[in-house]
C-alpha cells in the first residue's frame, strides 16, 4: 500500500487536522446556537430550540431583511460597475492599458477591509472628500449627511466587492468565442445588438456568479456597516457581534452566525443549480 | 464617439474605485488634525506618531508572529494536500476538499466566533494557537490553489522520466517536482501572508488585547480618535502590499495564481 503509494499518509494527515480543526469550530458554533443563554454568565444552559424562536422577533427579522436587502442592492450595483471595467480589461488592443486596469482593479482587493473602510470614512463624512468637493463647486451649501446611511454603506460595499466582481466577469468574458459575435456582424448585427444579443447572454453564467458570490459576501460584511453604520445601519454580522460582545448572549450570537452561514452556502447551492442549467442550455443552442 | 463614451465611463468607474485609496494617502501628510482637500501642506508626523504609537508596534509584531506562523503552516499543509489531490484519487477526497475550501464561503464572524468558542473549551483564548489556526484554516483555500494550478502545468512525463530512470519517490519528489513548483508556492505563500496581515474580522474574534493584530488595533484606535494617525499606518500598509503584489505579479505571475488572466 505505502509502496505503491508514496507519501500518501504523510502528506494526508495534516490536511485531515487542519479540517478537523475547522469542523470543531464550526460545530461549537452549532452546539452554542442550540444551548440556553444564561443572563449575566458565560455558561451555557441546557438544550433550548428558544434562540430561533427568539429570531422572529420583529427587530430581529428587521435587521435580517435589511441585511438580505443591502446585498441585493450591492450586488446588482457591483454587477453594472464592473462590467464595462471587465470588458475594457478583456478587449483592450493594448497591452500596457489591459495591465494598468487589472492593477487599478485589484490591487484594492489586497489592501485589507480595514483600511478600505477607513476609506471610506474620509470619502463620506461631513467634511470628507465628497462634502468637500460638493462645496468647494457650490453644489451644495451644507455638508450632506452620507455617513451613518444605508445609502453610504452601499456605496463603500459596491467598491468593496467590486474586484471579485470584475475577476469573475473577466473571465466569462475572455470565454466568449468571438466567432460567434463576428457571424452576427457578417449577418448584419450592429455593435451594440452583437453585445445585448450574443456577448452578454453567453456571459450569463460568469453575470449570475458574480452577483451570488458578491451577494453571500455582502450578506457577511462586518467592519463596512460597523464603521460606515455606525451603529445605525445594522447587518447580521454587527447583530451577532453586538450580542457576543456586549450583551453576552452567546448562545444567541452563534445563532445569527449559523444563520449567517447557512444563507451563505444556500446561496451558492442555488448558484451552482441555476448556472449548471444555463450551462447546459448555451452548450446546446 | 461611441469609443471615447465607453472609455469615460470606464475611467469614471476606475476614479470611484481609486479614489479613497488616493484620499488616504493625501489626508496622511496633511499637517493639520482636521480633513483638508488639497492637503494643506506635506508634514510626516502622523507616520511619525503612528510607527511610535505602542499599540500599533505591539500589534505589529503579533501580526508578524501570526502571519509568519499561519502563512507557513498554511504553504505546508497546503502544498501537501494539493500535490496528493494532484496525485492520488481516494475516498473521501472530494469531502476533504470541500471542508478546506469552505473558508471562502464562510462569513469570517462565524469562523472567527467558532474559533473563539473552540478556544474558550480548550482554555486557550489568551494566547497565538487559536489565531494561527484560524488564519491557517482561512490561508489554505489561496495556497492549495496556488500550488494546484503550478502542479497542473509541470509536464508528468518528468515525473515519469526520472523514476524510470531509477529515482526513488523522495528524490522525484525533491529533485524534480519541488524545484518545478516552488514558483508557485512562493506566489500563494505571498498571497497568504498578505491577506494573513490584512485579515479583520475573523482577528478581532479571536485576538485578546495582548495579541490584537494591526487592523484590529486600528479598529479600535478610528473608534476612539480621528486624527489622521490611522491615514499613516494605512498608507504604509497600502504602500507595503502594492510593492509585496507587485513583485509576486512579475515574479510569480500573480494572475495565473488568481486564474484571472483574460488570455
Amino acid at each position: 500500500m505505502n509502496q505503491r503509494r508514496p507519501f500518501f499518509v504523510t502528506f494526508l494527515a495534516p490536511a485531515i487536522v487542519t479540517a478537523v480543526i475547522l469542523a470543531a469550530a464550526m460545530f461549537e458554533v452549532l452546539q452554542y446556537s442550540v444551548r440556553e443563554f444564561i443572563p449575566g454568565s458565560l455558561n451555557v444552559g441546557g438544550f433550548t430550540l428558544d434562540n430561533f424562536v427568539r429570531i422572529q422577533r420583529p427587530i430581529y427579522w428587521w435587521v435580517l431583511l435589511d441585511t438580505f436587502y443591502i446585498s441585493l442592492l450591492t450586488a446588482i450595483f457591483a454587477l453594472v460597475l464592473s462590467y464595462p471595467v471587465a470588458y475594457a480589461l478583456v478587449r483592450a488592443r493594448r497591452d500596457w492599458v489591459r495591465s494598468l486596469l487589472v492593477s487599478l482593479s485589484i490591487t484594492p482587493l489586497f489592501t485589507g477591509e480595514i483600511v478600505r473602510t477607513y476609506s471610506w470614512m474620509l470619502m463620506l463624512g461631513s467634511d470628507g472628500f465628497v462634502n468637500s468637493m460638493l462645496q468647494k463647486i457650490s453644489l451644495i451649501d451644507m455638508p450632506l449627511q452620507i455617513m451613518y446611511t444605508r445609502f453610504g454603506v452601499v456605496v463603500a460595499l459596491v467598491q468593496y466587492s467590486m474586484p471579485v466582481m470584475i475577476i469573475l466577469l473577466a473571465t466569462a468574458i475572455s470565454h466568449v468565442d468571438r466567432d460567434c459575435e463576428k457571424a452576427a456582424a457578417n449577418l448584419g448585427a450592429n455593435p451594440s445588438a452583437v453585445f445585448w444579443r450574443i456577448t452578454l447572454p453567453l456571459t450569463m453564467p460568469g453575470i449570475l456568479s458574480g452577483i451570488v458570490v458578491v451577494f453571500a459576501w455582502t450578506m457577511s460584511a462586518f467592519s463596512t456597516p460597523q464603521l460606515i453604520g455606525g451603529g445605525k445601519v445594522l447587518m447580521i454580522a454587527n447583530l451577532a457581534y453586538l450580542q457576543g460582545f456586549s450583551v453576552l448572549n452567546l448562545p444567541f450570537a452563534a445563532t445569527l452566525s449559523l444563520i449567517a452561514l447557512v444563507s451563505a452556502l444556500g446561496s451558492l447551492v442555488l448558484m451552482k443549480a441555476v448556472t449548471g442549467r444555463l450551462e447546459r442550455r448555451l452548450a446546446i443552442s | 464617439m461611441r469609443l471615447f463614451a465607453f472609455w469615460s465611463l470606464v475611467a469614471a468607474i476606475l476614479a470611484y474605485m481609486t479614489i479613497p485609496t488616493l484620499v488616504v494617502l493625501m489626508t496622511s501628510v496633511n499637517p493639520t488634525e482636521i480633513l483638508a482637500f488639497p492637503p494643506e501642506g506635506v508634514s510626516f508626523k502622523w507616520y511619525q506618531k503612528a510607527v511610535t504609537y505602542p499599540d500599533f508596534q505591539i500589534a505589529f509584531k503579533n501580526g508578524l508572529i501570526v502571519t509568519s506562523c499561519a502563512s507557513t503552516l498554511a504553504l505546508i499543509v497546503g502544498s501537501a494536500f494539493a500535490w496528493l489531490v494532484h496525485r492520488y484519487d481516494f475516498a473521501g477526497r472530494r469531502t476533504l476538499e470541500a471542508v478546506l475550501w469552505s473558508p471562502l464561503i464562510i462569513p469570517h464572524f462565524t469562523l472567527g466566533f467558532g474559533f473563539l468558542l473552540l478556544g474558550g473549551a480548550f482554555q486557550l483564548q489568551q494566547g497565538y494557537t487559536f489565531v494561527v489556526l484560524a488564519h491557517l484554516v482561512l490561508l489554505m483555500p489561496f495556497v492549495t490553489r496556488a500550488v494546484y494550478v503550478s502542479l497542473a502545468n509541470v509536464d508528468p512525463n518528468l515525473a515519469l522520466a526520472a523514476a524510470n530512470l531509477g529515482a526513488p519517490p523522495f528524490q522525484v519528489l525533491t529533485r524534480i517536482e519541488l524545484p518545478l513548483v516552488l514558483p508557485g508556492m512562493a506566489g500563494g505563500w505571498l498571497i497568504a501572508a498578505v491577506l494573513s496581515l490584512t485579515e479583520f474580522t475573523a482577528s478581532l474574534y479571536v485576538t485578546g488585547s495582548r495579541t490584537q493584530t494591526l487592523p484590529v488595533a486600528m479598529y479600535n484606535y478610528i473608534r476612539e480618535y480621528a486624527d489622521p494617525t490611522v491615514s499613516a499606518i494605512s498608507s504604509l500598509l497600502i504602500i507595503a502590499t502594492t510593492i509585496i503584489m507587485f513583485i509576486a505579479d512579475r515574479t510569480f505571475g500573480l494572475r495565473r495564481v488568481l486564474a484571472i488572466d483574460a488570455h
